[in-house]
Order: structure tokens, then sequence, then C-alpha cells
């Protein structure tokens, strides 16, 4: 406990002689479109330029359907989808009582995302969405369901929501896994997953938590 | 960024500056000019280094806001460090009352010892660690494989470093000095990978396959973080291949080093910082991986050790005290002409490039007191620093205070005071102009080229101009008409 007391006592005797003001933080989303659809395009771009996959829902197509296709050859017959969403059941679900390295065979997650980032092209999970944090690294390839309206359009309003005060985990994943620490080659799957798709769904059923 | 690997692979040998013993001063000089003498890795890191930064400003352009974002910043981290005793007791109450054990480390030692004994009541054997500087700062990874710890790094680019036995050479990018060649190298003789392929996606991949194993068998995780949060207790860590995820949600136990600067007060702020940080290193909006740590997964067990290794003292120092601000994106590396064409290696210190100018010679002023004098002053630094630190006037600064020191070699500072006697007056500095000049005709060349001429070691000195100097030239065209029109 003494190095407590010594750090605090030497910040107390050294900090500056002066008071700086904590400033206020505009939204600087005065440009951004209000129309949804462009709204849900500037994210569409974003994420796409970060690596990330956008597919669209055929008018005559199941969901399960969908998100098949957007699998298209990265599924073989004996790929493991684990979902933790209500509406595809997967092969399996993740359940809490699941240890982090028994996911370590999943080649495919299915998750909701809490909400997206149109200017980065982020989509959002807490420990809610995740039920266990590891499967979002530990799978091969994710697919997002991702509902349209809950996209905002920059991050100073992504921070004014209350999930990082009320979750024990929350994260931005932009895009999959990528490295260019060799040579400033881009390589996408470093070490967590190798692609990352969103496929627009509306919410029916509210998260647990949420 | 999307480039894929050109045909021209090298088999030119990495260049490896020797780091000097304990209480020995680091000459950067010999290092850059024995980077440089490896001319395809010298060619190679410079346009690395280089497209970073054209990567920075692109990103730049598409934010009207950017100076207003630099302002806020700037504001907030001046805020949160004259306010530092008060959001650090916040961050930690907050933190606590979220179930994580918080630990106070006075200096290095005190860090490594902290959680060497968490390991040990643990009983941990093998960690993955995720890329933190302040760890390096500390020695941390030595000090545990010496206690018998299975250290494994999960950053591609620090564990080519571990791998090779060698330090990071750049805050963002460890490895950047390396080409494919060297990593291929290093990984056929530890990770058995194929010795004939140099491919970047073949090598990353041999290290993803052979890193899993380890990550799912480890006892412990250990990150840094990027930021703090007083009003959440929570922490902010930010990557690319999603590592720190990885390191921090597996195993059961998570143990973050946090340096106390790095405390802002509230959730709002991250818009500003996150906006920033990565535009600023690699020009890409955000990294693939922004993660908030608020308290332990169910089951789980968080510590955080928040250390202090100097940065309160540099607090009291009133020149320096807002060299704290640095967020660690690098990009003062990458626009530095003298980091981009010298290698972070031949800083011989954690913290390299202009950034490293002026937090080395806080860590130890005689060892890295070369450090500051690897400037050209250019100020582009200052200028791309999101945090808006001064960076170049405290480079400039420290030269003064080293100098005042004695910390400066006796060499540099004779040579110094003469200049300053010389130019502190016109009459004989002109006297010296004239002297220099004739000399220059008629000196032989081993009397200009020599050791300690470090000007004419790698360029020829100009001609002298035929006119003679400035002041000769304005005596005969200006000055006379220029009190003739004065007298109209």
């Amino acid at each position: 406990m003494s190095a407590r007391a010594d750090i605090l006592a030497a910040i107390r005797a050294n900090k500056p002689g002066f008071s700086g003001p904590a400033p206020d933080i505009p939204n600087h989303d005065d440009g951004y479109p209000c129309d949804a659809a462009d709204l849900r395009a500037l994210f569409v771009g974003a994420m796409e330029q970060m690596g990330g996959a956008w597919v669209e829902p055929a008018s005559d197509e199941t969901l399960t359907a969908t998100v098949h296709r957007a699998l298209g050859d990265r599924l073989d017959a004996g790929s493991c989808i684990a979902s933790n969403i209500a509406e595809i059941p997967g092969d399996r679900r993740v359940c809490e009582a699941d240890t982090s390295a028994s996911l370590n065979d999943v080649d495919v997650a299915l998750l909701r995302a809490r909400f997206g980032v149109a200017e980065t092209g982020s989509v959002c999970f807490t420990e809610h969405e995740l039920v266990v944090n590891a499967v979002a690294y530990l799978a091969q390839h994710l697919v997002v369901l991702l509902d349209p309206s809950e996209i905002v359009t920059n991050l100073h309003r992504a921070y004014q929501r209350d999930d990082y005060k009320t979750a024990r985990y929350t994260v931005f994943h932009t895009g999959p896994s990528a490295t260019a620490d060799i040579e400033g080659v881009l390589v996408r799957g470093a070490q967590g997953v190798r692609s990352l798709t969103v496929v627009p769904a509306v919410d029916q059923a509210p998260t647990p938590g949420g | 960024m999307a480039s894929d690997n050109g045909a021209n692979a090298t088999s030119e040998a990495q260049p490896r500056p020797a780091k000097p013993g304990a209480g020995k001063r680091v000459d950067h000089a010999a290092g850059a000019r024995q980077f440089l003498a490896a001319t395809e890795h010298a060619e190679s890191h410079d346009e690395r280094v280089w497209a970073m930064r054209q990567r920075r400003d692109a990103a730049v352009e598409t934010i009207p806001e950017w100076e207003e974002l630099r302002d806020l910043a700037s504001q907030i981290k001046t805020h949160a460090l004259t306010h530092l005793d008060e959001y650090l007791e916040q961050f930690e109450a907050n933190a606590k009352a979220n179930g994580i054990h918080v630990h106070w480390a006075a200096d290095a030692a005190d860090h490594n010892r902290i959680v060497h004994e968490i390991f040990q009541e643990n009983g941990v054997q093998r960690v993955i660690k995720s890329k933190s500087m302040l760890m390096e700062e500390c020695g941390f990874r030595q000090y545990m494989d010496a206690a018998g710890f299975d250290m494994i790094e999960t950053d591609l680019g620090e564990r080519i470093q571990q791998l090779d036995d060698e330090d990071p050479s750049h805050v963002v990018v460890p490895a950047v000095h390396k080409m494919r060649s060297d990593v291929s190298q290093v990984f056929s003789k530890t990770l058995d990978s194929d010795p004939g392929n140099d491919d970047a996606h073949y090598l990353t991949e041999h290290q993803r396959q052979a890193t899993r194993p380890l990550i799912l068998d480890a006892d412990a995780g250990m990150t840094g973080a990027n930021f703090a949060i007083a009003e959440t207790g929570g922490f902010v860590v930010c990557t690319n291949e999603g590592n720190a995820d990885l390191s921090a949600n597996v195993p059961n136990l998570h143990v973050a080093s946090i340096g106390i600067e790095k405390v802002v007060p509230r959730v709002e702020d991250m818009g500003v910082f996150i906006r920033m940080l990565s535009r600023s290193a690699l020009g890409s909006p955000i990294t693939q991986y922004t993660s908030h740590f608020r308290g332990p997964k169910p089951g789980g067990e968080t510590h955080i050790v928040l250390v202090d290794n100097g940065r309160s003292e540099r607090l009291g120092s009133e020149k320096f005290w807002s060299a704290l601000k640095c967020i660690r994106c690098g990009a003062c590396m990458n626009t530095c002409p003298v980091f981009r064409r010298s290698g972070g290696l031949s800083y011989g210190a954690t913290y390299t490039g202009p950034l490293g100018l002026i937090l080395d010679p806080s860590i130890d002023a005689r060892r890295y007191s070369n450090l500051p004098f690897a400037s050209t002053l250019n100020g582009s630094c200052t200028n791309v620093c999101p945090v808006k630190i001064n960076i170049h006037e405290q480079i400039f600064e420290w030269r003064k205070v080293l100098a005042e020191d004695k910390q400066v070699p006796w060499t540099k500072r004779s040579s110094l005071a003469a200049a300053g006697r010389v130019l502190a007056s016109p009459k004989s500095y002109r006297a010296a102009l004239k002297t220099a000049h004739s000399a220059l005709h008629y000196l032989p060349d081993w009397a200009i080229y020599n050791r300690l001429n470090a000007w004419g070691q790698v360029r020829d000195l100009p001609d002298v101009p035929a006119e003679g100097t400035f002041h000769d030239w304005y005596r005969k065209h200006r000055l006379n008409t220029a009190e003739a029109g004065d007298n109209e």
C-alpha cells in the first residue's frame, strides 16, 4: 500500500500548478446523412474498406439461406457453426458453461451486433451478445446480424450510449483480424477471425440484458 | 496497405546495431550508419514508414474537424494530468467496485515483482501477452524469462522480435525494420517454417498455427492499455490482430499493466481519442478491434497494475510534463526523416523516434544523452502529433538541459561553446567565415573529410560562392543604394 500513497503524494506535489478545464465534446455529426438508407450506405462503404463484407438478403430467401450464401466456399460438410442468435440454430449453441478453449473448433460464429458505427464501419458487441467472449476471436469466421436502424453516425455518438458503463466487456469489431507486420503486406486472419460478414436483419427479439 | 509481395526479395543480412552495456552511452549515429550501410533494408524501411505517414495524411483530410479534435485531445489530457491524483483514485474505486484487483507499482522492479506474485499465487506457468510498451520499459519479459515463465507474444511483429531475441523498433509496428527474408529466416529456425518460402501470407499463417495451441493452453493473459477511464474503472485496448482479446478472454486470469498517465476522466473522451489514434498511426479510421474491459468475465479474475516508473516526477517538470500526453500512435516517428533513415534499433531504447528523444533522457540522462541530437528540428513531429505535444521544442530543450548537466560528450560541448562565442559577435563571425572560406580553398581533403566533421562524412561541403559572403555582396550592391534611397 505504500507505493500507492507515495505515488499519489508525488503527483500532488508535482502536478502543474494550474487546473486545465475539461472541454465539452461536440458531436461533429452535422454533415452525416439523416436518411437511414444513406447512413447505411456510409456504414457499408466504411466496413468494406476495413475488409468486412455486407450481404443483403434476397427477397424470397430465409435468413439461414442468406447466411449460407454469404459463407459460400468457407463452409464444407464438416464445418461447425456456433450460433448465439435465436433466428438460426446452427450446429451448436454457445452456452455460459462453455470454456473458452472448447470453442477452438468453431468454424463460424453467428452473432447479433448491439449497434453499428457508420464513420468506421464497426459493429459493437458486449458480453451479452457474445455469451463467451472468446468465441468472437477463436472462430475462423464471423457472421453478424445488424439491425439497420441501430447504426449511429460516428464514434462521438457511439460513446454517448451507456453500454460501457453497464457491460463488463464492450468491443468494436471493424472487419476481420488483420496485420501488416511483415514488409507491410496486408494479411487478413492474423490471430482472430479470417472474415467478418454483416447481414442486415431487423431485431425482433431484443437481446437479453439489453 | 494492400500490396502483394514484390518480386525483389533481398538476401542482404539484417543490420543489427550493437546495444551498449549497462552504464554506457547509446551511440545513435553509429547505429544509424550501420543501418544505412544495409542499403536495401534502409530503403525499404524509409518507404514503409513514409507510406504510413502518407496514409495518415489521406485519412486526416477526410475529417474536417481534425484540428479541433487535436485541440480537444490536448485539453482533455491537460485536464486529466492536472487532476491526475483525483482521477486515479476515482478509477481505482470504480475498478474495485467492478471486481477488478488494483495494484500500484512505484517503478519497474515493483511492477515485475507484483505480477510475479500474482502468477505464483495462481499457479501460473504459461502466459500469453499482447504488445505493451510499458512492459518493455519495465524489462518485464526478460525478468519473467529469467524466473522460468513461458511468455508468448501474440502480436505478430512482437512475436517476430521475441523469436529473434531483439527489442521492438517501432511503437506500432515492432518489426518494421525487418524484411520478409529476415522473418523467413527467424521462423525457419524457431517455428520450423520452410526456409525457402518468404511469402508474407505463408509466414503469417505459419505463425497463427504455431501460436494457437499456446493460446489455448495459457494459464494467464497480459495486456497493456491505451486508455483508462476514471468514470467507469474500465480500460481500453486497441489492436488490429485481436490478440489482446485472445490474451484477455481465453485464460481465466487477465493482468493489465497501465501507466498512470493513461487515465482520462470520461467515456465520451474516447470519442476524441479513438477517432484520432489509428488515423494518426496507420491511416485507418479505427483499429480492427477496440475493446473496453470493465470487469472480469464470469468465473474470471482481472488485475490492474498502475505503474509510475518516473511519471509522477516528470509531471513536475515545467518544460517536459506535457510529454505525458503521448498516446503512442507513432505518427511522429513515421514523419521523422532521422527515424526513417536510421531504423528504430539505432536508438538503443524502448521508445524510439522523436517520442523517444523526449522520453528516454528522463529515464536515463547519461545513457540517452545523444538521442536529442538525432533530430533536424524540422517540427514535422509536432505538426502531426494528435495531442499537440511541442515535440521538437522539447527536443531542443533537452539539448540545453543535457549540455548544462554536462551529459553531452566533451567534443560536442566544446565545439558548441566555441561556436557560441563566434556567433555571439558579428565581427568575429565574419572574420571566422572569411578564414573558413579561404581555408576551404587550400585545405587538403583529409583535413575536411575526417572524423571530427560529421557533416563531411556523408556529403560534400558546398563550394564557396565566387562573390564571397552575403555580407560582402550586400555591402557592394545594396548598402549604398539603400542609403541613397533613404536620402531622397
